[in-house]
């Protein structure tokens, strides 16, 4: 022990440099909730990822299955009730009046047209188009009785949680939950 | 160098696959001027934009500009990088 400690340092071991400095290579979007604000979040960043050059999958599972499902992907609603950032002042018991949910997300999708923001299908199609590749989970999709022929034709595949953790795989690739 | 064989152009790329040198093509300054003439009109531009403008779909404008397709291609027509989040 003395001996090693007295002898000098010679060689110091050499530390490998990451030469891109930890640049965002990939990115895996979970999407858990099918409220139209969560859903496109989810569909914004992935596609903002690709235009960026960076690699993009999406994973749906829970209600977030209800944006890839063919039959509602374009009539997802927003949440009026128990949403307090939506119309501040707004009593909850007028917010949950029949219709009203409805209504807001029409006003909602009127904002979002102004904005050329296309419908999920036509976003899901862009995603697509720019190499992204969208997954369902499969337990959700056992759980709400749905099977491959029921969600939109891009979605890749029904797939379990290591399936997805496969996804992420590689160095500068991050996971994001919503 | 590595090159990666794009169905409209020659594109080279490094190890890692980031792009290196673009072989621009007629398609390519198609969607160049475009770009050039809308960002003189004033028109925000968006992925969704050049999608709609009847040159190329965004297959095909991711297959023209890898990596980045209106960061790269706007570069390239020395335009601002548009500020657009779609």
């Amino acid at each position: 022990m003395q001996d090693v400690l007295e002898r000098p340092v010679t060689e110091l071991e050499e530390v490998p440099v990451n030469e891109d400095k930890g640049k965002l290579k990939k990115v895996l979007i979970i999407c858990s909730k099918g409220k139209l604000e969560d859903v496109y979040a989810a569909l914004v960043m992935a596609n903002g990822a690709l235009m960026e050059g960076i690699e993009a999958k999406l994973f749906f599972t829970f209600f977030g299955l209800e944006a890839i499902t063919k039959k509602h992907a374009d009539h997802l609603h927003t949440a009026t009730v128990g949403n307090p950032a939506f119309m501040p002042g707004m009593p909850t018991m007028v917010a949950g009046l029949p219709g009203f949910e409805a209504f807001a997300s029409y006003m909602m999708k009127k904002e979002m047209d102004k904005l050329e923001m296309p419908h999920v299908t036509e976003f899901i199609q862009m995603i697509e188009a720019g190499g992204g590749e969208i997954y369902a989970c499969k337990l959700a999709a056992d759980m709400f009785h749905l099977k491959q022929e029921d969600l939109l034709d891009e979605v890749k595949g029904i797939i379990t949680v290591g399936d997805m953790y496969a996804l992420a795989e590689g160095e500068g690739s991050q996971i994001i939950f919503i | 160098m590595e090159t990666l064989e794009k169905t409209l152009a020659n594109v080279e790329v490094n190890a890692e696959g980031y792009l290196k040198k673009i072989v621009l093509t007629d398609k390519h300054f198609e969607v160049i001027n475009w770009l050039r003439a809308k960002q003189a009109e004033g028109t925000a531009l968006s992925m969704r934009k050049v999608g709609a403008s009847g040159l190329v779909d965004i297959k095909q404008f991711y297959a023209l500009f890898p990596g980045g397709p209106l960061k790269i291609s706007s570069k390239i027509a020395g335009i601002p990088k548009p500020a657009s989040c779609i």
